[in-house]
């Protein structure tokens, strides 16, 4: 099936309550397969296409306080208005899943692949200090695996956690096995698991309170050391990636998502001719896996960053590598997806390697 | 075995779908399959590609530059992708207005009349299970069984009844071939 249509599947078998979305290209399948499946009449999920962006993600802010298992998809144009939201979310302390099935931009941009919404994912995107955890499948076995992964986090530390794709992996076909499906929480099970949600004290506890405001500047420092504290948390506990061929590569790729795959294309033709490459892809965008990159680099020649942009994770990679490797890049953008000879030529030429 | 295809021709021909069924063949014998379509507006009338790579082991990238197999049915998708074949691999064309036939000498190339077969068993939507017959012929990547079973799998219940035919579409496909 298509990755888009593994994220519905998994969504119903993580047993959600809700979605809440707006139909945009290239992630549109998501609403299509939710629809379809009608698990409204099975688990009781909601399935509600809403009148825009700004309702889907408030419509999740209000199922995430809930301590409802939610979630959006959407791309980047539509990721870009949902921005207020995803900081009021953050800030909020609670946990939602928010897919970005990124196209070709800025602005409306064009329909196809892109991982230009990299520094939107990791950097911020809305206002305020806050970080969402971000997942990049490069499969569509992950982009179902990821949604689980995704949803167990975001309850962990309560705390929006992002699945960053593209129109590439969404849109394309795999094998994939599907989890069991889980039945929804129960209201009980809710009430036990997250006792800070907001569905009723029934005079059993003291009011909850779920916002982002607060007047009082010394108690919003507090709450900001508070979210610090999880980030340097997750930190500690949740980077994620995985590394093929780095033990005795000269040469060291870092590409995440769809240019992960094409760089293993690339490994397996350079390898024919003698050059040696090896690939750390982030699995987790933030927390970000700088040690693993560092340690990886090590002895090699240079690092090559390949994205689908005009270069937004070399920045990390550099910081990772304290500059002490040669670091460049190689990107297309605007929906264009460069294939694996285009990559091989661009190291060669970046690297002055003559084979 | 590793088997790496691109099927171009127009939106409407039955392309992506005709991949999309040797994908899930591929699958009913526990390949690791992956079908990338050309997506978005050139879909509607214009041009449709869509490369399935079937394989023993685990497949790198989905996005190719060159082709063991190239199933073309127009003359831009043959512009775009006669060069792309790889030396010493397939090209499996029809003729159905072709202009320019391919002309390169490094790969094995055939002509097939699909677009004729359509006439003749009076189905112009058997069109793309013609060219899959013809492909499996020349390139057995996968059994006839496997495809049937892909059908079942694919199609929705209400359409079952359509089987036989496509299986018939498959046999004239592979009648298409002559060495």
């Amino acid at each position: 099936m298509k990755g888009n249509e593994a994220l519905a599947h998994a969504a119903i078998r993580y047993g959600a309550d809700g979605y809440f979305g707006y139909p945009i290209t290239p992630q549109s399948e998501v609403l299509e397969v939710l629809e379809e499946q009608r698990p409204w009449e099975t688990t009781g999920m909601v399935v509600l296409q809403a009148e825009s962006e700004l309702a889907a993600i408030n419509m999740v802010y209000g199922g995430a306080a809930c301590g409802k298992v939610v979630f959006t998809s959407s791309s980047s144009p539509g990721i870009s208005l949902m921005q207020e939201g995803i900081s009021y979310i953050a800030a909020s302390e609670v946990p939602a899943l928010i897919v970005n099935v990124m196209r070709g931009g800025p602005g409306l941009g064009t329909i196809h692949p892109s991982q230009a919404d990299y520094f939107q994912a990791v950097k911020g995107g809305g206002h305020g200090d806050y970080h969402l955890i971000v997942l990049a499948p490069s499969s569509v076995q992950e982009m179902c695996d990821f949604m689980w992964l995704g949803w167990d986090l975001a309850f962990k530390y309560r705390t929006p956690a992002m699945l960053l794709a593209d129109g590439l992996v969404g849109q394309m076909m795999e094998k994939v096995v599907l989890p069991e499906p889980r039945p929804r929480r129960t209201e009980e099970q809710v009430r036990e698991q997250c006792p800070w949600a907001i569905n009723g004290r029934k005079g059993m506890r003291p009011r909850n309170v779920i916002t982002s405001l607060e007047l009082v500047d010394e108690i919003m420092e507090q709450n900001n050391l508070r979210f610090q504290r999880t980030y340097r948390e997750i930190e500690k506990n949740e980077v994620r990636y995985e590394t093929i061929d780095t033990e005795d590569c000269d040469y060291l790729f870092v590409a995440f998502g769809s240019m992960a795959r094409i760089c293993q294309k690339v490994m397996e033709i350079a390898r024919e001719e003698g050059i040696k490459i090896g690939l750390l892809r982030p699995i987790t965008l933030w927390p970000f896996p700088s040690q693993q990159i560092k340690e990886a680099a090590k002895n090699v020649k240079g690092i090559m960053v390949v994205e689908l942009s005009a270069g937004q994770m070399i920045e990390d990679v550099k910081l990772a590598v304290e500059c002490n490797v040669d670091v460049k890049h190689y990107g297309r953008f605007g929906g264009i997806v460069p294939t694996p000879e285009e990559v091989l030529d661009a190291l060669k030429k970046q690297f002055a390697i003559n084979k | 075995m590793k088997e790496e295809i691109v099927i171009a021709g127009f939106g409407g021909q039955g392309v992506l779908s005709m991949g999309k069924i040797l994908a899930y063949s591929g699958l009913m014998e526990d390949k690791e399959v992956t079908w990338m379509p050309s997506y978005g507006p050139e879909q509607r009338g214009g041009t449709a590609n869509v490369t399935v790579i079937l394989s023993d082991s685990r497949i790198s990238s989905p996005v190719l530059n060159t082709y063991d197999t190239a199933v073309v049915l127009n003359q831009q998708s043959l512009d775009k992708f006669e060069s792309k074949v790889k030396p010493g691999g397939v090209l499996i064309y029809d003729s159905y207005g072709i202009h320019m036939p391919p002309a390169r000498t490094d790969i094995r190339i055939y002509q097939i009349e699909a677009m004729e077969a359509t006439f003749e068993l009076k189905n112009a939507k058997a069109f793309n299970m013609i060219v899959l017959g013809a492909l499996l012929k020349v390139k057995p990547m996968v059994s006839i069984e496997s495809v049937i079973k892909a059908l079942k799998k694919t199609l929705p219940e209400r359409h079952h009844h359509l089987i036989p035919m496509n299986e018939e579409a498959l046999k004239m496909g592979m009648s298409l071939i002559k060495e």
